[in-house]
């Protein structure tokens, strides 16, 4: 016979031993994860949280003065035909994105997965403006735009064309379409190399089934290719919708969101009465906005397609 | 005939691509051997002698001192992410806990947030901590917006991780610690390069919180300094072009040694983002 006292203190110290490892265990949590809480914390949460504080302010943003207007700054907001504009160009971007960079984008992974020869060549230069920094591609391409000297113009000359010539960038009617164009350029690799993952994933029996039963050519990208790169078509949909409201670096470099506002987007109006005007009060409100749309985005692409949810 | 056609045309449609896409670069550098004079005489045509002076120009201290800044910069960057990111992975991966779920998601979703949300407090922060005009400064937000995506794509791969391997090694007596630097850590090398080479990409050449953390000649990026640059010789283009080509070359030659590499990190970025 065991002596039940004796039960009873084994017990109790294994219980101690099993609290005295569950505090270690949660010791290791937070020492593993307190170097990503604090950065993150300090920059990213604290960060938001404190631009819908400054939002509520009236504030310069150099001088420490800083005084609680409420909502007088979104008030303001709602009534600034300029954000609206901005707002407007940023939904002509995620359209333009959509539609011409993830069509164009599956026609380059389409050739460069044709099996022909020297594909490799091809991606290789293809992807190059992916990797170029948008200031230095923003540089480039305004210099291609430049009306004295730029590439623009000099190919219209060569071609004999020479009444179309204009300063692409300084004329309100051209500069939107004309910054569109390059942001295609740079990204429409990014989704080449996207689609190209998808058309690898498809398995090759399907098109040789498919075609013993007589679909080739276009019946076989409809009915086959189509539907099953659905998946990487929808994530590419997401990522350039994200993707246009961050645009900024292109324009700033390009246009400065001018003529006239006329490719104005809501973070480089944001910059300018935040960082050019010292508003930073009202600058805050437009970044709270921007926080917010992108949120709305998110939420609703969440909704309606369940499937390409973050971490799928 | 279809048989014949079909490729030709495909080559067809490829050139006329490729010349979209890789002609400006061509261009860049092509300008950059030719002076100023030869270049307004014919943009489109072969330096007829190479012309070093842009190179020269470039090669001062302003414009070297950018490069070291980018380099030291991205290099201490992309190290402490991947440390910070692969440790709090770990524990999403591999240890239970109450929050995890919820801490987790509020990583990612930072994927979802444009820079500018943050803009105006960062700014005010690295004023408050005196690192304006420092580039210490800008290690900080780096790291912060660089931590959701390496959070996702390493948690991702850590999950992958078989069980038994932890376990084996827990009965061995191996810590926590011990599993995520003797285990998980050299089992994840091509994951932690792919998302270092993600990083990489995108911190070097980052633009807009340099722009507003940075204004001294002392600890501007590269970004910052081809921007500077171009505002001084906008009427020199051969000489804004090689500026641009000589942000751009590192990133090549990086490109072209790790090609594969470089095409499936962006890939894993986005596929999982």
């Amino acid at each position: 016979m065991v002596n039940p006292q004796f039960i009873d203190r084994a017990v109790e110290e294994n219980k101690k031993i099993r609290n005295q490892s569950k505090l270690q265990y949660r010791l290791m949590v937070v020492l593993f994860l307190l170097p990503a809480l604090i950065v993150y914390g300090i920059f990213n949460i604290y960060g938001i949280l404190m631009t819908f504080f400054y939002s509520l302010q009236k504030w310069s943003g150099i001088s420490a003065k800083m005084s609680f207007i409420g909502l007088e700054n979104y008030v303001k907001l709602l009534q600034d035909p300029v954000l609206w504009h901005s707002l407007s160009n940023n939904l002509i971007l995620v359209v333009v994105s959509i539609a011409i960079q993830l069509p164009m984008g599956l026609i380059l992974a389409l050739i460069i997965n044709s099996g022909l020869k020297g594909m490799k060549f091809f991606r290789t230069v293809y992807f190059i403006p992916m990797l170029v920094s948008t200031v230095a591609i923003g540089i480039l391409w305004s210099l291609i735009y430049n009306p004295s000297f730029g590439m623009l113009n000099a190919i219209l000359d060569l071609m004999k064309m020479g009444q179309f010539k204009t300063g692409w960038l300084g004329n309100e009617t051209t500069a939107f379409a004309a910054v569109l164009i390059t942001i295609c350029w740079q990204f429409t690799p990014f989704y080449m190399i996207l689609m190209r993952a998808g058309l690898v994933g498809i398995p090759n029996e399907i098109y040789e089934s498919a075609s013993i039963d007589g679909a080739n050519g276009w019946k076989a990208f409809w009915n086959i290719t189509l539907p099953l790169m659905a998946p990487v078509i929808k994530t590419s949909a997401v990522l350039s919708l994200v993707g246009s409201l961050k645009y900024f670096d292109l324009i700033y470099v390009m246009t400065d969101g001018g003529p006239n506002h006329a490719t104005e987007l809501m973070s480089t109006y944001m910059y300018k009465n935040s960082f050019v005007e010292f508003n930073m009060g009202y600058g805050s409100s437009i970044a709270a906005f921007i926080f917010m749309v992108a949120i709305f985005i998110t939420a609703t692409m969440l909704c309606f397609t369940r499937k390409t949810r973050v971490g799928e | 005939m279809r048989n014949i056609a079909k490729p030709i045309g495909t080559y067809l449609i490829a050139t006329v691509f490729l010349l979209i896409a890789g002609y400006p670069f061509v261009f860049i550098f092509q300008s950059s051997f030719k002076s100023q004079m030869e270049y307004l005489s014919n943009i489109w045509s072969f330096p007829k002698s190479l012309f070093l002076g842009n190179y020269e120009r470039i090669i001062q201290p302003d414009f070297l001192r950018y490069f070291g800044n980018s380099l030291l910069v991205t290099v201490i960057t992309i190290t402490l992410v991947i440390f910070i990111a692969s440790l709090a992975s770990y524990v999403f991966a591999k240890m239970e806990f109450k929050l995890s779920k919820y801490l987790f998601f509020m990583f990612v979703i930072g994927m979802m947030v444009p820079v500018h949300t943050t803009l105006i407090p960062v700014y005010v922060i690295i004023n408050k901590l005196g690192l304006y005009n420092k580039l210490v400064g800008l290690i900080g937000p780096y790291i912060s917006f660089c931590l959701p995506i390496s959070i996702f794509i390493i948690t991702g791969f850590f999950q992958a991780v078989p069980k038994e391997l932890e376990e084996a090694a827990r009965i061995d007596g191996c810590s926590h610690f011990v599993i995520y630097r003797k285990i998980m850590l050299p089992l994840s090398l091509p994951v932690l390069s792919t998302v270092a080479i993600y990083n990489f990409i995108y911190v070097w050449n980052e633009f807009i919180y340099a722009l507003v953390l940075v204004d001294s000649a002392q600890s501007k990026t590269i970004p910052l300094g081809i921007r500077e640059f171009y505002g001084m010789e906008t009427i020199n283009i051969p000489g804004v072009l090689t500026a641009i080509a000589a942000a751009t070359i590192p990133l090549m030659v990086f490109y072209f040694l790790a090609q594969e590499k470089v095409i499936s990190s962006l890939t894993s970025g986005a596929i999982k983002g």
